[in-house]
């Protein structure tokens, strides 16, 4: 049992709790995930982790309320006690080297750039940071990338916080005012990643992508979690998350995060039904 | 006097048309009459060349005597003496090419049921006898176990046995290996790897799930950092392969593993499930191992109209002679000297179909085997929605990588003599760890080994 030490709502949609979990907190880096079942009959779901204190034994993880699972998991409450919480799975994301980055989130895909950032940021690099959001309600973690970046820049598809346009606007800016980045960082939805990508293949900037697709155990048993990455199968739990951008096949990875959208739907209705009645 | 029937007693079990509509148990397990009566086909032959074909060496015609005799308890003790899973071996076990293999009986007419009347003396025994609750004396030790399936699981009792202080560090959330994620319900109820695991902790044996070696813990800060004197590692073979060609990564195409992870660990095929599963309307099923058949069987299960795809002939399948019979009355379809060369595509991106190019077997060649290989131009397709890949499995290199001066081949098995030891002083392995994907029996006789070595090490050290 896993006890939730702490919960904060950063918006309407995106929660963050931060839980009890010495050995995943001794070993937790940047860029890599843990997979949670809130209860005994609960679904594997993979979070990145946002966060760790190695001293307290706490892991922290952001999320965003999309389907069943994350629901009932944004119904738990401090002191309350995920069943199960394994990791740190994953590799863990490559700074070595690098002089001046720039670190593109795009929503809750935010909430697993912001560690990164951070770290780049405390190593001495030059972090330059693009979040995007659909409006002003969205934004997460703005101050914290604020302090952790040395140019900042807010995007909103309606203009309702910081600029309207998207991240790939903000980066073509920066790109043509004269930046020049050694890398690349992008994480957010699998879409804004592809564009992002296509952009810095535009510019021959190196660029890593960091992909969540449907995982089970985490640890290269099930293979649920493929992507094809310049031409060769990997899987993104041992061999990721993280990816070369301009090899990872993202229209076979959106199909891929399709195949249980009915049944997600279906099941996220279900447990708002459910909760219905016991509010 | 001798019961000089030909054939074994026949299992009861759910007929064909009712099981295809449930996960429930499909063999339901001999009587006590019929027992008594199966074991007196057994001649007692003095040289026992059951034994031989035994992997582990249970000393097979002594427990059926005892059945013979309605003492069934002293049976009981007799298997327990060389096996540490009656109830799991008498059900999974290969005994067709093992101590079935061997029997005089077989010479005219049909063995003596040994694997049933292994899984009767268990079964009674299971449901009469309390899991005791006297734990060893300590004998002041520490030992890791890493992973749950059958050759950590016997590893870490004869430990516990022993007075040591076993912990058992497993991935998943759930212990048992692949008995737990692998073998479907109806094959190997979960109560029973259930039972076996709460024997385990009754003697002591502390199990942490949620751990995965490598990520969450190194082996190197288990014996530095934590204590333990010794480690055994009985992580598996758990990475599917793929066959590597157009279209594997559509939907609707599964490793086994996760279509039965889904199934088993997940109880996905139960609807109030939060874990999803699309067996489509048509499966087809590559493969020809006891993986593929319970594959073949959960797909039906789920609906879907079921054909198993194979290169060889039905000849060379692979899997228990039982499950084949099994597969095949409940009307899974195969198609043999078959092998697939891609998965085409419906325009929304799931699978629609398979594409086999049919073969035919060479000559045998030195070893004495033939080999499938293909008739030029001759294709078939076949339309699937849901495409499972059971072509094997291989160990994960996640342990190897993060050990130092742990020795493996190059196909990832780890290297272990004959008592499991490693290149690593006080570090053990066995089953499918080293010896890529094998048998439940096989682990569960490695673990024992690797039990009795580690103790020898751990008394001396
Ligand atoms: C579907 C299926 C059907 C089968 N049917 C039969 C049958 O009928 N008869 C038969 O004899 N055999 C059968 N087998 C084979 C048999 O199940 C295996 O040979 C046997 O389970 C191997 O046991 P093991 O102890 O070596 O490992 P496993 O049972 O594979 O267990 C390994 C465990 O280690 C865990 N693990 C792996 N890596 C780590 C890590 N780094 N840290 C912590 N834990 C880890 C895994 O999660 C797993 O739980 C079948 C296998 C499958 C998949
Ligand atoms: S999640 Fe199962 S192999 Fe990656």
């Amino acid at each position: 049992m896993f006890e939730i030490l702490e919960k904060k709502n950063l918006n309407p949609f995106v929660t963050l709790m931060k839980i009890k979990a010495p050995r995943v907190a001794k070993k937790a880096e940047p860029g890599q995930f843990i997979i949670l079942r809130t209860d005994s009959e609960g679904e594997r779901i993979p979070l990145t982790i946002a966060d760790y204190d190695r001293s307290e034994g706490s892991v922290t993880i952001i999320f965003q309320i999309v389907g069943a699972t994350t629901e009932k998991l944004n119904r738990l409450n401090k002191g309350d006690c995920l069943h199960d919480f394994v990791g740190p799975l994953g590799k863990a994301t490559e700074t070595e080297g690098l002089k001046k980055v720039a670190v593109i989130g795009g929503g809750v895909g935010c909430a697993i750039a912001f560690p990164v950032a951070k770290k780049l940021h405390e190593m001495g690099v030059e972090v330059h940071s693009i979040v995007g959001f659909r409006n002003k309600d969205l934004v997460i973690l703005e101050d914290e990338f604020r302090t952790a970046s040395s140019r900042f820049m807010l995007m909103s598809d309606d203009g309702s916080a910081g600029e309207k346009g998207l991240v790939t606007d903000a980066l073509r800016k920066l790109v043509e005012s004269g930046e020049k980045y050694d890398r690349v960082i992008t994480i957010g939805p699998l879409i804004m990643m592809k564009f992002v990508c296509q952009l810095t293949k535009e510019y021959n900037i190196p660029t890593v992508a960091s992909m969540n697709p449907v995982m089970i155990d985490g640890t290269g048993m099930c293979g649920g979690c493929r992507l094809t990455v310049g031409g060769k199968t990997k899987f993104a739990c041992i061999d990721g998350p993280e990816f070369d951008g301009h090899l990872i096949d993202f229209d076979e990875a959106m199909a891929r995060s399709s195949s249980y959208k009915a049944f997600e739907r279906k099941a996220h209705e279900d447990t708002c039904n459910l909760f219905k009645g016991v509010k | 006097m001798a019961n000089m029937s030909l054939e074994k007693n026949k299992m009861p079990a759910q007929s064909p048309e009712e099981r295809i509509k449930n996960f429930s148990e499909v063999a339901l397990g001999y009587t006590e009459e019929q027992a008594i009566d199966e074991a007196k086909r057994c001649l007692n032959c003095k040289n026992k060349p059951c034994v031989t074909g035994c992997p582990v060496q249970i000393d097979i015609p002594a427990f059926i005597a005892e059945v013979a005799e309605g003492r069934f308890e002293e049976a009981y003790k007799i298997i327990t003496k060389s096996s540490s899973l009656p109830a799991v071996c008498g059900r999974v076990c290969p005994q067709e090419t093992q101590c079935e293999s061997k029997c005089v009986r077989g010479a005219k007419g049909e063995p003596v049921a040994i694997g049933r009347l292994e899984r009767f003396v268990a079964d009674r025994h299971n449901s009469l006898a309390e899991i005791s609750t006297e734990k060893p004396a300590s004998n002041g030790h520490k030992a890791a176990v890493i992973g749950s399936g059958p050759s950590s699981l016997t590893c870490a009792g004869d430990l516990a046995k022993k007075g040591y202080d076993v912990t058992v560090f497993e991935a998943l959330h759930v212990a048992g290996g692949v008995l737990s994620y692998g073998i479907p319900e109806f094959r190997l109820p979960k109560s029973i790897v259930q039972r076996e695991i709460e024997g385990l902790k009754a003697l002591g044996v502390k199990i942490e799930t949620n751990t995965v070696v490598g990520k969450t813990v190194s082996i190197d800060e288990l014996m530095d950092e934590e204590g333990f004197e010794s480690v055994f590692i009985g992580s598996g073979a758990g990475l599917p392969r793929f066959m590597n060609i157009p279209g594997e990564n559509l939907n609707g195409v599964y490793s086994t593993n996760e279509f039965l992870t889904r199934i088993n660990l997940m109880k996905a095929y139960k609807s109030d499930s939060t874990t999803p599963i699309n067996a489509g309307t048509k499966a087809v099923i590559v493969g020809g191992g006891n993986v593929a058949m319970d594959a073949a069987r959960c797909a039906k299960r789920l609906g879907a109209d079921v054909t198993i795809v194979y290169r060889r002939t039905e000849k060379e399948l692979p899997a228990r002679a039982e499950e084949i019979e099994h597969t095949k009355e409940e009307g899974i379809k195969f198609e043999f000297l078959t092998n697939p060369v891609e998965i085409t595509a419906s325009e929304n991106g799931w699978a629609k179909s398979v594409i086999c190019q049919k073969m035919e077997l060479s000559e045998p060649d030195a070893s004495g085997r033939a080999k499938p290989v293909p008739i030029e131009g001759a294709f078939v397709e076949i339309e699937a929605d849901c495409v499972i890949m059971s072509i094997g499995t291989s160990p994960n290199p996640l342990i190897k990588s993060t050990t130092e001066g742990l020795a493996a081949q190059s196909w990832g098995g780890i290297i272990a003599d004959e008592n499991g030891l490693t290149s690593r002083e006080g570090v053990y392995a066995g089953g499918d760890a080293v010896t890529g994907a094998a048998t439940v029996i096989l682990a569960m006789g490695a673990g024992k080994k690797a039990a009795a070595a580690m103790d020898e090490y751990m008394k001396n050290k």
